[in-house]
């Protein structure tokens, strides 16, 4: 039998099972499992360890596979981009096809299984999620408007309302205010990201913030943000998934995370350049320690609760 | 009789390999898990025989 049809060549590079990982993008994975997670605790529904772990699994299968989507979609803008040359398929590692395959056939399964294990709408949500990233955000939005990271921060803020679904079965008002949360945070987020990548997105002609409108605007932007993500973040510690502890916690970190961004906000250029983005890396930093914390002690307060203890 | 040595390609490949029949394997056990906590649960009816006969 011939053979040559599925060898690769001497030399040449054969992917490895990490390089299939990595087009998951385990990071964000992460955070879709954390976010998921808490939305699934927090619900005042109790789901048996074993229902709750697979869907939770699926539920990152599914936001895995939508990472390969726009892994495959974006290899072109990824492999002018110092920030993302590296990923797998810019880099030669995995054929862009096999992303493709890959991201196809996992979101197929994750959204059947989501289906088997926890119910119909939460795995309609993780379609229309998949959906979200892979088609509105990377193929339209991105490229076509500076709102892109605002429209599309949409696709990352759906896991807690997953989450929620997998455990009731429906829709409240808790899990749009963790949607709202992770949707108010993504814009100034990434923007600050934006700062610093000084040359990233012009390489690539991604129309951000900083590309279209500069990066005064963007440092406008990401205050005005800032204040608005603060009014909702506080103003969440006296919902059903707050309590003292989130309160004492939101009123703290938003009050750091809102210095944070006026000091972006009065700064210029010059003195950016001058500490080589000081203060804008410290945002980001502060950013994913930001939302981490929300959503951990928004997971306390529900834990403390059948204890008499957590919430109000 | 002699066996025909094994191709190069599988030995580069064994890790990829394993790899992806533990995920298989654990999908599997996975699966049993499930359908065991769905089936046990208080829930769970079983059709009835006129839903199978129609």
């Amino acid at each position: 039998m011939a053979d040559a049809s599925y060898t690769t060549p001497a030399g040449e590079y054969d992917t490895q099972l990490g390089d299939y990982f990595a087009l998951l993008k385990p990071r964000v994975m992460s955070l879709v499992v954390f976010t998921a997670l808490v939305g699934l605790l927090a619900a005042p529904v109790t789901v048996h360890p074993v229902i709750a772990f697979s869907s939770i699994l699926f539920v990152a299968i599914g936001a895995g596979a939508s990472g390969a989507l726009n892994m495959w979609w974006d290899a072109d803008i990824d492999a002018v981009m110092q920030r993302t040359a590296k990923r797998p398929i810019p880099s030669g590692r995995v054929p862009a096809g096999e992303a493709l395959s890959l991201g196809l056939a996992l979101s197929g399964m994750a959204v059947m299984m989501l289906g088997l294990s926890a119910n119909l709408l939460a795995a309609g949500l993780l379609a229309f999620t998949i959906f979200f990233y892979a088609v509105v955000y990377s193929m339209w939005l991105k490229r076509s408007t500076p709102q892109n990271i605002v429209i599309g921060g949409a696709a990352g803020a759906f896991p807690p309302v997953i989450g929620w679904v997998i455990a009731t079965g429906s829709f409240s008002i808790e899990a749009w205010l963790m949607f709202a949360l992770i949707f108010m945070w993504t814009p100034p987020h990434f923007w600050a990201l934006a700062l610093f990548m000084k040359s990233d997105y012009n390489d690539a002609d991604v129309p951000m913030l900083t590309v279209t409108h500069g990066r005064r605007a963007t440092r406008v932007h990401i205050v005005v943000y800032t204040i608005l993500l603060a009014l909702l973040a506080v103003g969440t510690g006296f919902t059903a998934i707050g309590g003292p502890l989130y309160l004492a916690m939101a009123v703290v970190l938003n009050a750091l995370f809102l210095k944070g961004a006026v000091d972006i906000w009065r700064r210029d250029e010059t003195q950016a350049e001058a500490d080589s983005y000081k203060i804008e890396k410290k945002f980001f930093r502060l950013s994913l320690w930001y939302l981490f914390a929300h959503f951990g002690v928004i997971l306390i307060e529900a834990m403390l609760r059948p204890f008499g203890m957590g919430g109000w | 009789m002699t066996f025909r040595p094994e191709h190069e390609l599988h030995a580069r490949r064994k890790g990829r390999n394993i790899g992806v029949g533990l995920m298989l394997g654990a999908f599997v056990v996975l699966v049993l898990a499930l359908t065991f906590t769905k089936v046990t649960s208080g829930d769970f009816e079983l059709p009835k025989a006129e839903e199978i006969a129609n």
